[in-house]
């Protein structure tokens, strides 16, 4: 985002939320669950801005779930509304969306966001206000340590990070890679960092490890220095809307080694900046819609038929959220933050999409990882890598999309 | 030497970029004395009906389609420009100029946000033209000059020349001359200034316009915030080479894309823009007034 006026529309933040009554502090007992005439799911996401497909699929994950459950009992005898807040992608919209869901939506839990920056922007208003917050998609490792009321539906990037070094190792047998990161993104450094580490751990060199500024249009000087390193491949962990632009400058610097990266690539936009450029890069996500599973099956199926589009990893995560709270309201048998928390942190074999949820003493979801390779402008799996370790052994390539 | 070649081909693409753009402060500077921050978003606005052309011109997107959006940029650059002078600093001209400032840093915010609604702010992408059916690019010379940069900087250096030629050759660049020299004096000759003033915001707008397109070909993506990275460090460049003097920005803004290009290739691309914009405080220390600029004391 824009530095100048991320200064100004911050220090609006600032102005607005001093104005406020303090939240947190001694928290509000929450109304028995007879006493409440809906329950309310609060969500923020990127409906706008430059990952904007992050937001609408987050909503789209969300609503679907919603609406399954009101088409059935509802969740506790009562009828589930979510209410949905755009914060362009940008943190300081993050939090105070999350400020205005609990201050005045009185949600009683909130869904988002899928951008590390945003989620860590969001966790402390939560936490103080003692709301259950559970991220379905945001990889860093430090939003569900902000504190006990923070949950994550997904795989954290010193995982996703080990995943992509170990594949590239095992299955690519490259022995030179180099690094292009996004400085001004949480997840983008996180993921970096720990790929370096891996990949030198597993006897792979760095050759050259480079940055740009979200934002950034022009990538040549840094490519052409990464090209003089003569890299195998360049890890790029970065979001679609940068991807796709840095993939075509290293194809006009005529660079052929394949680009890597992490779920932040998740997203048709992909395709559309990157076009042939983006051909036969890598990256780990974390479900396949292909897979044959009979949940993913299922749940693209109705996705499809609800949304007439191929739902993304990001989506099918949301809606796993969604239905993993929904569930914690009906274990707890009532909307208190507290007992909510309890129940949300003792999940276990909860049958999602994705595969069984458990969460561990982190309160975030142990999950395995898939690895994507892009062809013919569409997603084709190429690897399952488990929380274990040890690649598994390529599945027949079949066709996303 | 390959890699070094690349990188002054790169440099002198983006500093060819920035010129084009601080071309446009330097003229609303020299004649107003305003720093004109809606600037960036004329470029922006410029840059989106440039692709609204490729996408929707029949032709498939190819070079005769790129001509015709540099033409239409260009010319919407201006009409924005010249709307932007019109409503919001011509009513306010002979007030104090801070308050000319605080209404072009509005206008900036406005029309972002304006493009931000109807985008949705979603990133759009040009279709390429100078690639093969691979999507690879095509050099004009062998292997680090392609035909994307070649187009960006004889592009550039074609606009840069007409610029020189109306500014010195034209009698209304002779009245811009007369009206940045004294505005008072020059109505006073039977200047229309106002007219001249409008002149101005039309050619600044319609070099933003068309320069975004070119920027279009080499970076891909359109976006409604493109316009304020690139309209500050074009400022910059305009006041390091000296605001007001049109070989100024040029050189501002070369050096600039050089400094950019050579700190990001062989020092260290996190510190690009610290070392980049260090080197335009220690000119400044030098040189106050910039490179080209001439250091006028205030009269009392």
């Amino acid at each position: 985002m824009s530095r100048l006026h991320g200064i100004l529309a911050l220090s609006l933040v600032v102005g607005a939320s001093a104005c406020k009554p303090k939240e947190g502090g001694t928290p509000e007992t929450a109304p028995p669950a007879d006493a409440i005439t809906e329950i309310k799911l609060g969500v923020v996401g990127s409906l706008t801005g430059s990952n904007a497909t992050f937001g609408n699929s987050t909503k789209n994950g969300v609503d679907l779930a919603v609406k399954q459950k009101n088409a059935g009992a509802g969740v506790l005898g009562k009828k589930v509304k979510a209410i949905h807040l755009d914060d362009q992608g940008r943190p300081e919209e993050a939090k105070t969306a999350t400020q205005r869901l609990i201050t005045q939506d009185k949600v009683h839990a909130i869904i988002g966001e899928v951008a590390s920056s945003n989620s860590l922007a969001m966790a402390p208003v939560a936490q103080r206000a003692r709301v259950p917050m559970i991220t379905p998609s945001s990889t860093n490792p430090a939003v569900t340590e902000i504190g006990d009321f923070i949950f994550r539906m997904c795989f954290i990037d010193p995982f996703q990070g080990y995943v992509m070094a170990k594949f590239t190792r095992d299955n690519l047998k490259l022995d030179k890679v180099a690094i292009l990161r996004d400085v001004r993104n949480d997840y983008s450094v996180g993921l970096a960092n720990v790929f370096a580490e891996e990949f030198k751990k597993m006897g792979g060199t760095i050759v050259a490890d480079e940055s740009y500024a979200q934002g950034d249009t022009d990538y040549k000087a840094t490519l052409t220095k990464i090209r003089g390193a003569n890299p195998q491949a360049i890890y790029v962990p970065g979001y679609y809307t940068e991807v796709g632009q840095i993939a075509r400058q290293a194809r006009e610097l005529q660079i052929e080694a394949p680009l890597l990266g992490g779920d932040g690539w998740d997203s048709d936009k992909l395709f559309e900046g990157g076009g042939k450029a983006i051909e036969n890069s890598y990256f780990s996500n974390h479900y396949h819609v292909d897979d044959p599973s009979p949940s993913i099956k299922a749940f693209v199926e109705q996705y499809r038929a609800e949304y007439n589009e191929t739902p993304d990893a990001i989506a099918a995560l949301a809606y796993e959220a969604a239905m993993v709270t929904l569930a914690a309201f009906e274990t707890a048998g009532g909307v208190d933050g507290t007992k909510v928390r309890d129940v949300l942190a003792a999940t276990k074999d909860f049958p999602g999409v994705t595969g069984k949820i458990t969460l561990n003493a982190k309160r975030d979801a142990v999950k395995p990882a898939v690895v994507i390779q892009i062809r013919d402008g569409k997603r084709m799996f190429v690897a399952q890598i488990a929380p274990e370790g040890g690649v598994a052994p390529a599945k027949t390539a079949t066709a996303a999309q | 030497m390959a890699e070094l070649v690349q990188q002054i081909v790169n440099g002198v693409s983006n500093g060819a970029i920035y010129a084009l753009i601080a071309l446009g402060y330097t003229m609303v500077y020299g004649i107003l004395k305003l720093i004109n921050f809606a600037h960036g978003e004329v470029f922006m606005v410029g840059a989106f009906s440039g692709l609204l052309v490729q996408r929707y011109m029949p032709g498939n997107g190819g070079a005769l389609s790129l001509a015709v959006a540099i033409v239409v940029a260009g010319i919407v650059g201006a009409i924005t420009a010249l709307t932007i002078e019109r409503v919001a600093y011509r009513p306010l001209r002979g007030k104090p100029r801070i308050i000319v400032l605080i209404t072009a840093i509005g206008v900036s915010i406005f029309i972002q946000n304006v493009v931000a609604l109807i985008t949705k702010a979603s990133p759009f992408f040009w279709q390429p033209v100078f690639v093969t059916a691979n999507e690879t690019a095509v050099y004009a010379i062998e292997p680090f000059l392609t035909w994307a940069d070649a187009f960006v900087i004889g592009g550039a250096a074609l606009m840069m020349g007409l610029l020189q030629f109306i500014v010195y050759r034209t009698r209304m660049g002779k009245a811009m001359r007369a009206v940045s020299q004294n505005m008072d004096v020059a109505a006073l000759m039977g200047i229309n200034t106002s007219r001249v003033i409008a002149f101005t915001f039309v050619l600044a707008g319609f070099l933003a316009g068309a320069g975004a397109v070119l920027v279009g070909q080499k970076n891909g993506a359109v976006n409604y915030g493109m316009g304020l990275l690139p309209g500050l460090k074009a400022f910059v460049a305009a006041v390091l080479g000296g605001i007001g003097s049109i070989p100024g920005a040029l050189v501002g803004g070369l050096i600039l894309g050089f400094a950019e290009t050579f700190v990001s290739a062989y020092v260290s691309s996190s510190y690009r823009d610290a070392i980049a914009f260090s080197i335009l405080i220690v000119v400044l220390l030098v040189r106050p007034s910039g490179i080209f600029g001439k250091y006028v004391p205030e009269k009392v």
